[in-house]
């Protein structure tokens, strides 16, 4: 039993993300490394960026990544690289572009909605001159001082 | 013989619901006694059923039953005893009968504490939650049975996932669970009150401990995943923006819109029809919740059931109650008038804030989770959103909340005046700029997020103090009137400042962590951000279902040793899954992280080495905040309103 546990830890044997060995050597250009490998998302993983993730896939585009620092790529045409061979879906975090404007607007443009209603709600409430009468019958008042009473 | 009682009460339990969601309505309705009165006995009755159901399946786990399918996909006769318990619920179709256990758990509570609630309401209550019910016992019976057996059972179980067989994550989704389905008993309250047509004070007041609760579950359901994440997954990241962590943090934020937005009703009568909203949206994100886990729409870390037909299943249910409480909430919210009054600065505007700003920021975490399907399906393209949109998109509500809250917590009733309101917090302020200041000095990058992490810190946790020690008054007696204040006012004043802790936890972290790859040779120190590490062995060895090796370092900082650190990984032969177990020295100031990696071609040993500043805080504020909520909980004039039987003693006037 404990030969074949063995023999499948061996099999299994864990890669896990970023090994020292794939790091490059200039700490400056590791470090623009490390920034991209977070903003590519590993595409044959379940929501794992490249830098967190252990699968063979992540671990190439890993090294692809330094290759291209190394050869004196851009971040943006790294970027482009891995968008132009797995599609937007590589990137974490979606551009801004086309119809994703819709996706970056969202949060602002439902603010500002929200708030025109609450300021309008709020004046309105403010201008409204006395409350109505109860819509309560007398029992039912009478309920409700017992409940609310501490 | 167990495992068919515990089938057959499951049956039962769904026949019990059904009789349960229609004979109380129509007496509401017609106002006939008995008809209403039987939803009690119903509950209770459907609660013992579920429950001896979801123990005939536990004791199933236990004693590794694998004649049933279920216990044989995901248990193992090696694998430690709370595991075999927390198998219970660690798949699809336990979890869906832990679900649907506390589905009626919440609905026997209701029936067992609401005496003080009007009889019709009581009924229509109880009947909404039993119709709930009743739609995940059919999709439970129907898709996800969990009593199925196997005609050849095998002479052992293929195991549970190894990342799940840990502490962190055995309680993880019961707690979670509680505060979905907790939002089951607002929704429910919700449409009783609309069916009755009428939301007053008393309404609030009962609906406020129910929500708090569920709130508090949330918490505290999050907080476990996320710690669990950070000590688990190896790299220490504690939130990821996953799809499935979203579907719990969007009702977590409703949650706590609907918490602030029930005070208005209770106390000012007003906001009625926006919190009967509310409340049903909260409850609907649990189902949208539920959908995402089990469907295998969009992809996730955690999703276990990726089948369809379960999907469309939930789908229909989603369907069913969001559509059919919506149609009522349009015929009806007409009808709740607000009454109170109040001025455009008042703690009633404070809270409308409070609820924009969250109510707000949960959509753009909707908008965000849900984005990669509306492209793909209407704009062709295959994208995905990940952190670094969400960090972006959703944190400024977060800094603008932080922001204006010691301002609303401080501010009156009705009509206030904001210099008024402002007075006392300007040393709050000077505190906090001093404190970021601080930060921003000492720090060596030119990051604005820690600093503005340690300001919000500052200001919202010295506002809070502020505010209590304003509500002592003047003059003597402070102390004893501090000690006299109602336990809502601590739970606020404890829930808050949690807050205000894990946003320091969560800036610091994000701001000022560092990390070192490396690969460290026997007894070689070497240096991580002012910490010295050695690794001096590394021994392979065999836990009860999993082979292990460990590394053994010594962390030490100016030749004072701290700790001894043994970072661990791990392989499971039966689900043939490795995991990593990293070494954390615990520290308020820092974490030190280690996990140890592969043994190098070289010689040495791969080493990960992470500082982790302020990081405990995250789950020190988290934990504060679930306080807060209990503190609140216990409050009298909770109980009194849960129902309580109040005494018939003379009020001493």
């Amino acid at each position: 039993m404990k030969r074949i546990a063995f023999i499948l830890m061996l099999l299994a044997s864990p890669l896990w993300a970023l090994d020292p060995k794939e790091m490059l050597e200039d700490a400056a250009l590791e470090a623009r490394a490390r920034a991209i490998d977070h903003e590519l998302r590993c595409v044959v993983c379940q929501s794992e960026s490249v830098a967190s993730s252990n699968a063979n896939w992540a671990e190439d585009a890993r090294r692809t990544v330094r290759e291209l620092i190394t050869d004196g790529s851009t971040d943006a045409e790294i970027m482009d690289f891995f968008v132009a061979r797995y599609g937007e879906f590589v990137l974490m975090s979606p551009r801004v572009s086309g119809s994703n404007w819709l996706l970056w607007a969202a949060g602002p443009l439902m603010l500002l909605l929200a708030a025109g209603v609450g300021v309008g709600y709020l004046r309105g409430r403010a201008g409204t001159p006395a409350p109505q009468e109860a819509a309560l019958s007398e029992a039912e008042e009478a309920r409700l001082r017992e409940i609310l009473k501490e | 013989m167990i495992t068919e009682f515990g089938h057959f009460a499951l049956i039962l339990a769904f026949i019990v619901a059904i009789v349960q969601m229609i004979v109380p309505l129509v007496g509401a309705q017609k106002r006939w006694p008995a008809w209403m009165a039987i939803a009690e006995p119903a509950a209770s009755a459907q609660f013992l059923l579920t429950a001896f159901a979801f123990g005939a399946l536990m004791y199933a786990f236990i004693t590794s039953d694998f004649s049933l399918r279920l216990v044989t996909l995901n248990s193992h006769s090696a694998k430690p005893m709370l595991y075999k318990i927390s198998g219970t619920w660690g798949n699809h179709e336990g979890s869906m009968l832990l679900w649907v256990l506390i589905v009626t758990l919440f609905g026997a509570m209701a029936a067992w504490f609401g005496g003080n609630l009007p009889p019709t309401l009581r009924a229509r209550v109880l009947a909404v939650q039993s119709a709930i019910a009743v739609a995940f016992f059919a999709f439970i019976l129907f898709t996800s049975n969990p009593f199925l057996r196997l005609a050849v059972p095998p002479f052992d179980g293929q195991d549970l996932n190894p990342l799940l067989q840990d502490p962190g994550l055995a309680f993880h989704p019961p707690f979670l669970y509680l505060g979905y389905v907790g939002l089951s008993m607002t929704f429910s309250f919700a449409v009783g009150a609309l069916i009755e047509g009428r939301v007053d004070a008393a309404w609030g007041r009962w609906v406020r401990p129910w929500t708090l609760a569920a709130w508090v579950f949330l918490t505290i359901g999050i907080a476990l995943g996320s710690w669990w994440a950070y000590y688990e997954l190896g790299w220490g990241g504690f939130w990821f923006w996953d799809p499935v962590e979203n579907a719990s943090f969007m009702p977590w934020l409703l949650a706590a819109a609907l918490l602030h937005s029930a005070i208005v009703v209770e106390k000012r009568e007003a906001l009625k029809s926006w919190t009967i909203l509310l409340a049903i949206l909260a409850f609907g994100f649990s189902l949208i919740g539920t959908f995402i886990v089990r469907s295998g729409l969009l992809t996730s870390v955690h999703a276990f059931a990726n089948d369809p037909e379960r999907g469309v299943f939930i789908l229909m249910i989603m369907a069913f109650f969001m559509g059919g409480a919506l149609v009522l909430f349009a015929f009806r919210a007409g009808a709740m008038e607000a009454k109170g009054v109040f001025s455009v600065v008042s703690r009633e505007s404070a809270l409308v804030a409070n609820n924009l700003l969250l109510a707000v920021s949960c959509f753009v975490v909707f908008v965000g989770t849900m984005w990669p399907l509306v492209a793909e399906m209407f704009f062709d393209r295959k994208l995905s959103v990940g952190p670094p949109f969400f960090n972006m998109a959703f944190s400024p509500f977060m800094l603008v909340l932080g922001l204006i809250l010691p301002i609303g917590s401080a501010m009156p009733w009705k009509r206030a005046g904001i210099m008024r309101s402002l007075r006392p917090l300007r040393y709050v302020f000077v505190l906090a700029f001093a404190i970021a200041g601080l930060a921003y000095a000492m720090q060596s990058g030119r990051s604005l997020l820690g600093p503005i992490g340690m300001f919000l810190a500052a200001w919202i946790v010295a506002g809070t103090i502020v505010d209590l020690a304003q509500r002592t008054g003047r003059g003597s007696g402070r102390w004893a009137r501090l000690m006299r204040l109602p336990r809502a006012d601590w739970g606020k004043m404890v829930a808050h400042s949690g807050l205000g802790i894990t946003m320091m936890g969560v800036s610091g972290l994000m701001a000022w962590q560092h990390e070192d790859i490396r690969v460290a040779q026997f007894g070689e120190p070497f240096d991580v951000g002012g910490y010295t590490l050695t690794l001096n062995d590394v021994v392979n060895s065999e836990g009860p279902n999993y082979l292990s090796t460990t590394g053994f370092i010594t962390l030490a900082q100016n030749g004072r040793v701290l700790a001894e650190l043994e970072p661990e990984k791990r392989i499971y032969p039966v689900a043939q899954m490795p995991t990593t177990e990293a070494a954390i020295d615990y520290d308020l100031a820092r974490d030190v992280y280690v996990v140890i990696g592969d043994q190098q071609a070289g010689g040495g040993w791969a080493v990960r080495t992470y500082i982790k500043p302020l990081t405990n805080w995250i789950w020190i504020g988290s934990a504060l905040m679930a306080l807060g909520g209990f503190l609140s909980l216990s409050d009298r004039r909770f109980r009194v309103a849960a129902g309580a039987r109040k005494t018939m003693a003379v009020p001493a006037e």
